[in-house]
């Protein structure tokens, strides 16, 4: 047989109807999924992000806390935001700032931004779901805690030592 | 015995091929130095590994030793292994001198002093102790970034002799007609490797530059972008060439052969198409208005499920070559009498059948999964990401190079593998143990949200705000202790046995090798016209099997993510 003559050669019937399986299974099924959940599903990495200076973003977070400070923990302050209204974490080496006391079911519209280096945002126990954080950039979205409990936050992506004792904690109330 | 002495050359006596002293020497050179890395790589391991299980060093240790194993394994192991390979598909399978000997050995050197750099700036500073997510403003010291692009710059070298080696092949007739597939695969996974090398400069000069006081701002953001266009498709090299392996492997141990020519290559130039563009995944749980989602959406979706088409082509055309070699062989009963009557003597041979199935099962299918938009917040920088690409670039990955080192060793070393009853459960510690690993990890990940990177999950230093995990936790941490713990064994004894194997194996002669390694039927472009293609249908229900696992586990993960906070929109 010549070189190259596998060009002629019939596809056997078996891999045809794989190709044409794994085609509808990789391009058509698991793309349109992601499309679908864009429109049905409740979870979905749509927020806004703004371009915010460290200095900016710290007095933001700071006026925050001072409204709606009811108590303190460990050195930080707990903070009791309204349901319905603005929300602020701060990300640094090496905290997630202020505590937050939140209403299960409710809906807040979640700031959050890095004032130094890259952070990961995890609410992690129990495991909800993980952020990734930038300095220079506040992310707005919308979030409903669902469950009640103690959530605790770790930060997931390396900052330097120290990443390790980057903790912080979300209290959902019924 | 064989010798050079008069053409600098000799046809191999198992594969036919002309092996010319100058491609057999850069095979060594290269081949010994990935080795090495795998050593260090896996000395690291050991620290990374047991502080995880049960913090047994302090943060400062994880991290350098996180950086020293992440380094030496998925770099400078796994790039010096393909430029080896580089080498051995470009001159040796087509039968050609390469091109610029002198180039093979810059290349080698540049490779070898950055490897030693990035290697020397992690041991001596603490800055340098930034394994793959080395985000400014993190800032390592010139020499970690400057060792970097050496050996990429020697990377590259290599990468440009493999073309013109190439090139020089069919000028002077050594070569006719289409590639071989296996030559096939590896210049696509070169091709990619140049595309990759290309951005990795656009990335780690500035970086190099930055941290020399020259530049005054890297945007955090950008980086993190131009990064994974560069830090994604190298994975794509890596899948590439482990096809290649993979092919190489069906041939050697059973004589097989691809059921479509065809088939195969569209599958490889799949990965060419689509998968430099696909690398946003890494993004996906960024501030949207940064990123659009529509950009998003199309870059991970229609154009890394390009890519993962042509995974899933391979998925059938791999073990289908076993299954047409087998079945040639007169392993013709039923389904699936092709694969239990295996040579499982052979290590190379359950090497490649290990690897394919947990690069499949375990790595492939993470990977889809994280890389999907809404799925990611649930993997983002968890342990799961972690179990992902240990199931990629180490079941699938570095199996199959430990793999066709047990062939490597007989032919291009011509030495007599030592202690062959080791090599005969080689791949099953390192294979079970990684995949234990793997599963571990993935759960640990997904399901507890366990940090990727955190030293110390145990007590966090003994701040107010540390808190207990639940007790599955620690099984689970045990359950990857344990998985660790046999594919470390399982290394080790690799190690030992290559370097015993080079250091005091026996010499054979052409006789003996064709005597022991007489290869089933083979020869170059094997099989076609001689005899007619086999069906495979023990391949297609393993794969209808493995259809309906990945279906069904990224429908799964969609339900726990329903499951969650609503988030966004
Ligand atoms: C031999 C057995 C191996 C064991 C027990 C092992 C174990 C581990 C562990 C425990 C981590 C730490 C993950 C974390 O805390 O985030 C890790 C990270 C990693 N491993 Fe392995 N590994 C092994 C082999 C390999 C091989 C062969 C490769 C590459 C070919 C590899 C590539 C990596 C990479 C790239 C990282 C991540 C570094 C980062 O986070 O930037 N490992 N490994
Ligand atoms: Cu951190
Ligand atoms: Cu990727």
């Amino acid at each position: 047989m010549s070189p190259g003559a596998w060009w002629e050669e019939p596809v056997h019937s078996l891999e045809r109807v794989w190709v044409g399986l794994a085609f509808l299974i990789a391009v058509v099924f698991f793309s349109a999924s992601m499309l679908v959940w864009h429109r049905f599903g409740s979870q979905n990495v749509t927020g806004r992000a703004y371009r915010v200076s460290p200095q900016a973003y710290q007095a933001e977070v700071e006026r925050f806390v001072q409204r709606y400070k009811v108590g303190e923990e460990g050195g930080q302050p707990v903070v009791a935001p309204p349901p319905g209204s603005d929300v602020y974490v701060l990300a640094q080496r090496f905290r997630f700032y202020p505590i937050l006391l939140l209403k299960a079911g409710e809906r807040y519209m979640l700031h959050v931004a890095s004032i130094d280096y890259l952070h990961g945002f995890s609410i992690t126990q129990p495991h909800v779901w993980n952020l990734q954080l930038y300095p220079g950039y506040e992310w707005v979205v919308p979030v409903v805690p669902r469950h009640p409990g103690t959530y605790h936050m770790a930060c997931n992506d390396f900052c330097g030592v120290g990443h390790e004792m980057m903790l912080g904690k979300i209290v959902v109330e019924r | 015995m064989a010798g050079f002495a008069e053409t600098e050359s000799r046809v191999c006596p198992v594969t036919g091929f002309r092996v010319h002293q100058a491609a057999e020497d850069l095979v060594k050179a290269n081949a010994v130095a990935a080795v090495v890395a795998l050593l260090l790589g896996g000395v690291a391991a050991v620290v990374v590994l047991f502080t995880r299980w049960m913090g047994a060093f302090p943060p400062e240790a994880f991290y350098q030793y996180l950086a020293l194993h992440a380094w030496n394994m998925l770099i400078f192991w796994i790039i010096f292994f393909e430029i080896a390979l580089l080498h051995f598909a470009g001159s040796i399978m087509l039968n050609t001198r390469p091109a610029s000997p002198a180039a093979g050995w810059m290349a080698f050197g540049l490779m070898a002093l950055g490897a030693l750099m990035v290697n020397r700036a992690v041991l001596t500073n603490p800055l340098n102790h930034l394994s793959f997510q080395p985000y400014p403003p993190l800032r390592g010291t010139p020499d970690f970034y400057l060792g970097t692009i050496l050996f990429a710059v020697g990377a590259l070298v290599g990468v440009g002799l493999f073309f013109a080696t190439v090139y020089k092949a069919y000028r002077e007739g050594n070569h006719q007609g289409p590639l071989p597939l296996v030559v096939f695969g590896a210049f696509v996974a070169a091709v990619l490797a140049v595309g990759t090398l290309l951005v990795g400069a656009l990335a780690f000069v500035p970086a190099l530059l930055w941290s020399a006081g020259l530049l005054v701002h890297l945007d955090p953001f950008l980086w993190k972008l131009v990064y994974w266009g560069f830090a994604h498709p190298s994975q794509q090299i890596n899948l590439a060439a482990t096809v290649a392996v993979w092919y190489l492997l069906a041939q050697l141990t059973v004589g097989g052969y691809t059921p479509s020519e065809k088939v195969s290559r569209a599958a490889f130039v799949l990965y060419l198409v689509a998968i430099n563009l696909g690398s946003a995944h890494h993004l996906q749980t960024e501030p949207s208005g940064a990123l659009s989602v529509g950009w998003k959406w199309i870059n991970t979706g229609y154009l890394m499920h390009l890519a993962v088409l042509g995974s899933m082509i391979h998925a059938f055309a791999v073990p289908g070559s076993v299954e047409v070699g087998q079945r040639l062989r007169g392993y013709t009963r039923g389904r699936f009498e092709w694969l239990v009557r295996g040579p499982w003597h052979n290590p190379a041979f359950t090497s490649l059948v290990l690897s394919v199935a947990l690069f499949g099962f375990l790595g492939g299918i993470t990977g889809v999964i994280a890389g999907t938009e809404q799925l990611n917040l649930k993997w983002h920088n968890t342990t799961g990401i972690m179990g992902h690409f240990h199931g990629t670039v180490v079941a699938g990955t570095t199996l199959a190079f430990m793999g066709i080192t047990w062939y490597v060793l007989p032919l291009i070393f011509r030495r007599r593998v030592v202690g062959e009853r080791w090599a005969r459960w080689q791949p099953w510690l390192f294979g079970v143990g990684v995949g234990l690993l793997v599963l571990a990890y993935t759960q640990l990940g997904v399901r507890y949200g366990l940090p990727r990177k955190q030293p110390d999950v145990f007590r966090f230093r003994g701040l107010p705000l540390a808190f207990p995990w639940p007790d599955e936790v620690y099984r689970l941490l045990a359950v990857a202790g344990v998985g660790g713990l046999l594919a470390l064994l399982g290394g080790a004894v690799f190690v030992v046995l290559v370097v015993a194997t080079i250091l005091f194996g026996k010499r054979l002669t052409d006789e003996e090798l064709r005597r022991q390694y007489a290869l089933p039927s083979f020869g170059g472009n094997p099989g076609h016209g001689v005899t007619e293609t086999p069906a495979v249908p023990g391949t297609f229900a393993l794969c209808l099997l493995f259809a309906a696992f990945f279906v069904l586990t990224y429908l799964g993960n969609y339900w726990n993510l329903s499951r969650s906070w609503p988030i966004g929109g």
